[in-house]
């Protein structure tokens, strides 16, 4: 029996990774390398008013300054950051006013993607927009969004027609002194999604966001800004895949997330970039700063990641809770195989009095790869009545990968109570007996308990985005050795 | 003899005081340690004095202590003092064979070395490199890395005398050795003692250490421990601190366990200026086990900090590491434990918990419980909480007549008592209990029943 679960692991593990086509598109793209004329070539062909350029001109100079962290438990090959084209985007003429007007290349891609470009496509009940490489190509449903006050377009759009708004908010939970990623990204960011969500208003459907690299050596740098007024919901799903390459391409993101009073963002990703070959070939960097700030009182921020993809994925999306009683949340499956390697987790920064967090994160690892989760929780000497639970779980399939918890708790004040608790373990081989001696085969019953392990977050996604996720556990492992 | 206080970076402080003194050193150490000497120093040069930019010790910054200037001298000075004083250590019925140390010197200088029954040796390390050289070249330095660590190097670098004690293969101390580390001078101090224990296959030990201070000056200490325990061997390991609030203490304990060992470990900290205390295990065979726990009290400005790591290189061995802390004032602790579990070490099951209970608002706690795994077929976790004493128990108390203070005492005590039952001795487990309990109730200020009071 062990061996069939050998077996049965390695053809499980091995699962292709289907979305790694490439598009034949017109592009655009700059050549490659960085310096300060790249970061005004990027804002001039994206025509941005002066205090766009003075900020990317800013974050540039800081960045230089900077040295890539070196503290996670990845090992990464240098990058050569002269050697990435930093701007890239499929040729458009004119501004689209319909779905026919698109590329059908371009539709094509995200229909074998399978993301809902098309507004007929009303079942699905998801407002979309796609980003390209570096630049958003359809942002769908806006008009219906639009009569609610809501705004949800490109970054680019909003910079040229919400600058207040911009100017108000980009960098306000990520400033670009942050760390060395987000400085890179503030200065050469090429486009990403702005939502806006005015006072009171719940927003109706699910708002989405599909981040595509195509163009070899290009980096991509996308920006989201969600900024929710008081009394208001919305929740915000992204969704990202890369085709496959023998070289690996860097992602550095921004996420920023302001939640005003009474305020709830809900925020689920499913991370798909291009993991690699399963001899640890190409693959994405997956580099992202993703931070929320419970602004207001009673404001809640909710993060669900379900983490399959990247060659190298180093992300901690983050909750300040200024607010007092805000909620910060993180739920978070991460997978990785092969050579795949993983450091992620979160931050929880209590600030405001009676503010509450939760952390429930599901590492599972399997061949070669090493899956960290590394999180922080921190209370402050005012935040009276802090409350933070967290539960960090790894379940190792097979003998040569590795997981790791690295938690930091930091507490200022007695009356707060924080709780941390982490299991490594393997799958139990009585789990699996009992399910055999039910009649379920071994490949089956891995499945089940790899998803019903999974299941506490992958609850919290939305329903299209459960289906797809459970589906991707399912691909990328569902076995364990015996 | 002496460093002048001179402002420079710490670590170029020592390596002039250790150029100085060179001869002074190296006088009456054989060849063979002054070898490992000169390597550590110059190991000390590469990585120094650790600061909080510094993993290892994000919470404690040492290089500021390390840079007051502290007086160090090379050979034992000649201070009496009263033996009533360390009789306050004597644990009642416990029949113990008790060693003094006095500002890491070996007290006894007429009997540097005793033989105990079936073969074994306890004495001065610095006598024991003569009489032994070849138990202490195949043990010393082996398990403490002067490569990794800035503060393992100095102390070898400076090493002079501390406790050497052996067992022979198959003996069984019963009566538990007792070590006292006093330090006592009328100036400021810097002491850095060197301890080796070596227990052989099959053997049993029990070593009981307490650390106090009889002098009101700030002293500075930087001890390594070294010990070996072989197959099957045991050994229990119980350290009591308690030593003033201008002290500041540092030190390393380095365990490597052969197969089918057992080590139990404790440490209490009553009373400490500054503490932090490294312990590092390596479970160098099949079928170890370990046990590693802690408890805590701190106030005032005190500060602790804990860093075990536990290294589980073989297969089928086990750890449990439990830490608990009280902190009351402004006082700061912090704790750092890390499991690795190698790639072949299969079976494992590695445990461990931290909890602390926050008094005051103004105290500060840092917990930082590690797992770093790469067996599959392993059992290991850990928990860390930080909160305060349970209100429902308050109230359940005090509903049954029991006063607030009273019931949050015997909360307290139940907290702490987990830690306190993992000690083996009874007798010994009896009197730090009491000493708990005294030290709860704030009747214990230094020692329990020492004359100085002087915190």
């Amino acid at each position: 029996m062990e061996k069939d679960q050998d077996k049965i692991l390695n053809e499980v593990t091995q699962g292709e990774y289907k979305y790694g086509f490439v598009t034949d598109i017109e592009n655009e793209s700059i050549p490659k390398g960085l310096n300060e004329d790249v970061v005004r070539l990027i804002s001039q062909k994206k025509n941005e008013p002066e205090f766009m350029l003075e900020a990317r001109l800013k974050a540039f100079r800081h960045w230089q300054t900077l040295e890539m962290p070196e503290w996670a438990h990845l090992k990464i090959p240098e990058i050569n950051y002269q050697d990435i084209i930093y701007y890239s985007a499929p040729k458009q003429k004119v501004t689209l006013e319909s779905m026919d007007e698109v590329d059908p290349e371009l539709r094509a891609t995200f229909d074998k993607l399978g993301i809902p470009l098309d507004e007929q496509k009303l079942m699905s009940g998801v407002a979309v927009d796609a980003v390209m490489d570096s630049v958003s190509v359809k942002t769908t449903f806006k008009e219906s969004l639009a009569e609610l006050g809501i705004i949800f377009s490109s970054f680019s759009e909003a910079v040229q027609e919400h600058p207040d708004l911009i100017k108000k908010y980009m960098g306000s939970v990520v400033p670009y002194t942050d760390n060395f990623f987000a400085a890179l990204n503030s200065a050469v960011f090429s486009d990403g999604s702005f939502c806006f969500i005015p006072k009171g208003v719940r927003c109706p459907m699910e708002l989405s966001t599909y981040f595509r690299i195509n163009a070899a050596n290009t980096g991509q740098f996308e920006r989201t800004l969600i900024i929710a007024e008081d009394d208001s919901y919305v929740s915000y799903l992204e969704g990202c895949t890369a085709p496959k390459r023998d070289e690996n391409q860097l992602h550095a993101a921004i996420v920023e997330i302001v939640a005003n009073r009474n305020a709830e963002v809900k925020y689920s990703t499913v991370q798909n970039w291009y993991p690699g070959d399963k001899n640890g070939m190409g693959g994405i960097y997956n580099f992202v700063t993703k931070r929320g700030k419970c602004a207001g009182e009673n404001s809640k921020i909710s993060w669900t990641q379900v983490e399959t993809g990247s060659a190298v994925t180093w992300k901690y999306p983050s909750c300040i809770l200024l607010g007092d009683n805000s909620v910060g949340e993180f739920y978070s499956v991460a997978v990785t195989n092969n050579y795949q390697q993983a450091d992620t987790g979160t931050k929880m920064i209590h600030i405001g009095k009676n503010t509450k967090s939760l952390i429930i994160s599901k590492g599972i690892s399997a061949g070669f790869s090493q899956n960290s989760y590394r999180g922080l929780v921190k209370v402050l000497k005012n935040a009276k009545n802090a409350r933070n639970f967290s539960q960090c779980d790894s379940l190792l399939l097979g003998d040569k990968c590795g997981a790791h918890t690295f938690p930091y708790i930091e507490v200022d004040n007695k009356d707060s109570i924080v709780e941390h608790e982490a299991t490594t373990s393997k799958i139990g081989e009585d789990q699996i007996f009992y399910c055999n001696q039910r009649g379920i085969k071994t490949e089956d019953a891995i499945g089940l308990i790899v998803n019903g392990y999974a299941k506490e977050v992958l609850n919290k996604l939305p329903m299209e985005f459960a289906v797809e996720a459970q589906k991707l556990l399912q691909i990328s492992l569902e076995g364990s050795v015996g | 003899m002496s460093l002048k206080t001179v402002m420079k970076d710490s670590k170029e402080k020592y390596i002039e005081l250790y150029l100085k003194n060179q001869e002074l050193l190296k006088k009456d150490s054989p060849e063979y340690i002054n070898e490992i000497r000169k390597n550590a120093f110059e190991e000390f040069q590469v990585n120094g004095i650790p600061n909080k930019k510094n993993e290892f010790y994000k919470y404690t910054d040492l290089n500021k202590e390390f840079d007051n200037g502290f007086k160090n001298y090379f050979s034992p000075k000649n201070i009496k003092f009263q033996l009533e004083d360390i009789f306050s250590c004597d644990v009642p019925d416990l029949n113990t064979k008790v060693i003094l140390l006095l500002n890491g010197w070996y007290y006894d200088r007429e009997n540097l070395i005793t033989e105990l029954p079936g073969g074994a040796v306890i004495g001065s390390f610095q006598k024991a490199t003569e009489l032994y050289p070849d138990l202490v070249k195949k043990h010393f330095g082996k398990y403490a890395d002067s490569k990794k660590e800035g503060l393992v190097a100095l102390n070898t670098a400076f090493v002079k005398d501390g406790v050497f004690f052996y067992v022979p293969k198959g003996a069984v101390i019963e009566k538990p050795i007792q070590i006292i580390n006093i330090l006592m001078d009328e100036e400021e101090g810097l002491t850095q003692h060197r301890n080796l224990f070596i227990l052989e296959e099959n053997s049993q030990a029990s070593v009981v250490i307490c650390d106090h201070t009889l002098s009101n000056p700030n002293f500075l200490t930087n001890s390594v421990t070294e010990i070996f325990v072989g197959q099957n061997a045991s050994l229990e390991y119980s350290r009591m601190q308690n030593e003033h609030n201008g002290s500041k203490q540092v030190s390393h304990l380095f365990f490597n366990q052969e197969r089918d060992s057992k080590v139990n470990t404790n440490t209490i900290t009553l009373h400490g200026g500054l503490i932090r205390n490294n312990v590092n295990v390596l479970l160098n065979g099949e079928g170890c086990e370990n046990s590693t726990t802690g408890l805590y009290f701190t106030d005032k400005g005190q500060h602790i900090d804990n860093y075990i790591f536990m290294d589980h290189a073989y297969p089928n061995c086990i750890s449990k590491q439990l830490f608990k802390g009280v902190l009351d004032d402004y006082a700061t602790g912090a704790f750092s434990g890390k499991v690795l579990v190698r790639k072949n070490a299969q079976k494992t099951q590695a445990y461990q918990t931290n909890n602390n209970i926050l008094l005051t608002d103004d105290v500060d706690i840092k917990s930082k419980p590690q797992l770093e795994i790469y067996a599959d077929d392993v059992k290991c976790s850990h928990g860390a909480t930080v909160g305060q004493l349970d209100e429902d128990a308050l109230f359940y108390m005090r509903a049954r007549g029991i006063d607030k203070k009273e019931a949050k005492l015997l909360l307290m005590y139940a907290f702490a008592h987990d830690v306190i039952k993992t000690i083996q001795v009874p007798a010994l487990q009896e009197r730090i209990q009491d000493l708990v309990d005294k030290r709860l109730r704030g009747e214990l200020s230094r020692c329990n029943s020492c004359q100085m009071h002087c915190c």
